[in-house]
């Protein structure tokens, strides 16, 4: 380039070295490192990096290549989610929360559903295939989210053939979201009482190929990875927190099964009938990145163990998908037609031109919305990440109150100081990818 | 707009509503005086007019003079069922071993919906988190988290801030909830006992503007350093702009008119 950095202007002494930055207290930073005269440099890291996983912050103060402070600032994707469902139908509020995470959509959906049917009290009266349709959905969606974090988590490391190859594979699964669901990603399928429509036929058969081309990917991710030389010695011990340490954080998931305590929401309070299907919580021992890779592709095999054996069961039962009480089930019945999901043509003649009941019935259910008796509740599930909470508050309205996610994410970023001080700057990425922190979750 | 029509939406405003809304919620009060003591036998969360929770517009239905006082669910009576007796009970050894009291420390326990919530005051929150975290009969060892409500309605204890504990060793969730006035937002930090609660003690600040005292950095964690306000509080508005569609103009969010 021709055209001299702006830089270069103010640079009195040609031998100097000068940096620039701003926004933030990035000049602060520079002030007192200055003052002290100590050969220590404070990077910046992010929120645009490619390793952040989004926009993360990270502030890193760096002696040589050691990292000796380790900062995450969060915040510069919070939309304020939780706000706005406060202004939306409790049915609506699906649409927002899905947005949150968004590699694991269905997970918001099924917590926050969960957590309405919990203070609507009828937690029991959900039909078992919105059960078991959910459970398919929600470990599919574990797949997908466990290959994007091998995947992104191999490309940071410049392994790009581990990026591909996780990606093709989550494919396979998104194009059975699309089929379900009609959306790819933010779902907005599990609904309030159930789940928005059954899945269409032939959903079964697509899964279990799907399947087979998961298990021959995963086959393919497992030698690239787990037999590569330099990726055991990039993750081996890196990133480490021991039990005490998660424990006091929060931690849960993957980084808290790594330490040794096999502790999962499926198995310790369970929901959607997760006591009745057979799986195994992958445990390991030496609580470091590397372990954190190899349970992750364990728990990929338990997903697929289970969601073979929802399958078994949607093949088994035939049935409604959506709670009976027609003052909460949602009146829109959908349908995939030629252009994408929409109201379903039936749905449409019957009220438009039969009933009009139920087209004031319609009409109320879908502007108003159905009143949740007043009170709070707080539903928890096993995200990809860790524990995800909902806490939601009613007062009786057609709305929420207020609706709070514990992000496993956002309790689980707090570990990147103790993750990475004392360690080297290129660990610092191998230590928040094992964290698998998605800021849409984080900053919601 | 006619005059005669401005006349009838200024008598339902809800602005107008609150000087009476707050006598009723005290009359309300009043009237559930079946529990003993001071404690508050009910949450008043907001009195409502009108049969159809229409804001906005004015009320013809002729129901304009129906109030509805709506209440979060009152203190639970013994037993309260499952392992919520004797954890309550283990609970009230150890606050009385102490020297506190439990009666000082929980103010009032609520079994709602098979989830058990203990509001506790706000001096003695520590102690009670502390012996929660270590006794072996309770072992809430993993903390989900802190998470605030803002009750405008509730006059003298508007904000509260609400903890979600989990005893993996037991597998049993409780609910703590510490309710202060908007005057005063101060409640200690639990992050001595619970590291895990830092990010969200931060959070909490940010959103409701409680004050976590001995927190080792309150900062904002969510918002810019420099924002104003408390955006999760009920008093800040949700924002947004009209959109303009096909000649007809929508208004934001919490402006349309809507049902509660």
């Amino acid at each position: 380039m021709s055209t001299t950095h702006s830089t270069a202007r103010i640079v009195d002494d040609a031998d100097l070295p000068m940096f620039e930055a701003s926004g933030g207290d990035w000049s602060q930073i520079a002030e007192e490192a200055a003052r002290l005269g100590e050969e220590r440099i404070v990077v910046n890291m992010g929120p645009q990096h490619p390793s952040t996983h989004g926009v993360l912050r990270l502030m890193l103060e760096i002696d040589g290549e050691t990292v000796t402070e380790a900062r995450a600032g969060i915040g510069y994707l919070h939309t304020g989610i939780e706000k706005n469902m406060e202004f939306r139908t409790w049915t609506q509020g699906v649409t927002f929360c899905t947005r949150m995470d968004y590699v694991a959509p269905l997970f918001q959906e099924a917590a926050y559903c969960l957590a309405v049917e919990k203070l609507l009290g009828i937690t029991d009266d959900i039909p078992e295939r919105a059960s078991v349709i959910r459970v398919l959905m929600m470990e599919l969606n574990r797949i997908t989210s466990h290959l994007v974090c091998l995947a992104t988590g191999g490309n940071e490391l410049g392994a790009t053939t581990i990026m591909t190859v996780g990606f093709t594979a989550r494919e396979e699964i998104l194009r059975i979201f699309e089929m379900v669901s009609g959306l790819r990603m933010n779902n907005a399928y599990i609904r309030p009482g159930g789940v928005a429509q059954d899945v269409p036929p032939g959903t079964v058969r697509a899964t279990r190929d799907a399947l087979k081309e998961v298990k021959h990917y995963m086959a393919q991710l497992e030698e690239l990875m787990l037999a590569n030389p330099i990726l055991h010695l990039r993750l081996k011990d890196v990133g480490y927190l021991g039990l005490a340490g998660c424990m006091g954080l929060g931690i849960t998931g993957p980084v808290l099964r790594s330490a040794g305590l096999p502790y999962d929401v499926r198995k310790a309070t369970p929901y959607c009938g997760y006591e009745t299907y057979d799986f195994e919580v992958p445990t390991a021992t030496d609580a470091d990145s590397w372990s954190r890779v190899v349970l992750r592709m364990e728990e990929i095999h338990q997903s697929i163990r289970i969601v073979e054996q929802a399958l078994e069961r949607l093949e088994k039962n035939a049935g409604p998908v959506m709670v009976e009480d027609k003052k909460i089930a949602w009146p829109a019945q959908l349908a995939i037609g030629a252009d994408g999901m929409g109201n379903s043509l039936d749905h449409i003649r019957e009220i438009m031109g039969t009933s009009m009941e139920a087209l004031i019935h319609h009409f109320k259910l879908v502007t108003e919305g159905f009143r949740v008796p007043a009170g709070q509740v707080f539903q928890t599930v096993e995200h990809p990440r860790g524990e995800l909470g909902v806490h939601l508050v009613s007062d009786g309205g057609t709305k929420p109150y207020r609706a709070h996610f514990r992000d496993p994410s956002f309790n689980n970023l707090q570990a990147t100081s103790i993750m990475c001080e004392g360690g080297q700057v290129a660990d610092v990425v191998v230590a928040v990818a094992s964290l698998d922190p998605v800021l849409g979750g984080v900053d919601r | 707009m006619s005059d005669e029509k401005n006349d009838a939406a200024a008598a339902v405003k809800p602005g107008d509503a609150t000087t009476d809304a707050q006598s009723t919620s005290k009359a309300a009060l009043e009237a559930g005086s079946q529990t003993p003591g001071d404690r508050t036998s009910f949450e008043v969360v907001d009195v409502r007019h009108g049969l159809f929770g229409v804001h906005g517009s004015g009320d013809t239905s002729g129901y304009g003079g129906l109030v509805t006082t709506i209440a979060m669910p009152g203190p639970s009576e013994r037993p309260y069922g499952g392992w919520f007796d004797e954890a309550v009970d283990v609970l009230a050894e150890i606050l009385g071993e102490s020297g506190t009291g439990f009666d000082a420390a929980i103010e009032s326990v609520v079994v709602d919906r098979g989830e058990l919530t203990l509001h506790v005051a706000r001096e003695h929150l520590v102690e009670v988190v502390q012996a929660l975290r270590d006794d072996q009969d309770l072992r809430f060892e993993l903390s989900l988290g802190v998470s605030g409500v803002h009750y405008p309605h509730e006059v003298g204890r508007e904000l509260h801030a609400v903890y979600h504990l989990f005893s993996v060793t037991h597998s049993h969730a409780l609910r703590l909830e510490v309710c202060v006035p908007d005057e005063d937002p101060h409640i200690p930090s639990s992050v001595g006992v619970y590291p895990a609660n830092d990010w969200h003690e931060r959070e909490t600040f940010d959103f409701f503007g409680l004050i976590f005292d001995g927190h080792p950095g309150l900062a904002r964690i969510e918002m810019p350093d420099d924002w104003p306000g408390h955006p999760q509080r009920k008093d800040y508005p949700l924002g947004g702009i009209p959109v303009e569609y096909k000649g007809a103009t929508i208004p934001p969010a919490d402006q349309r008119r809507s049902y509660s």
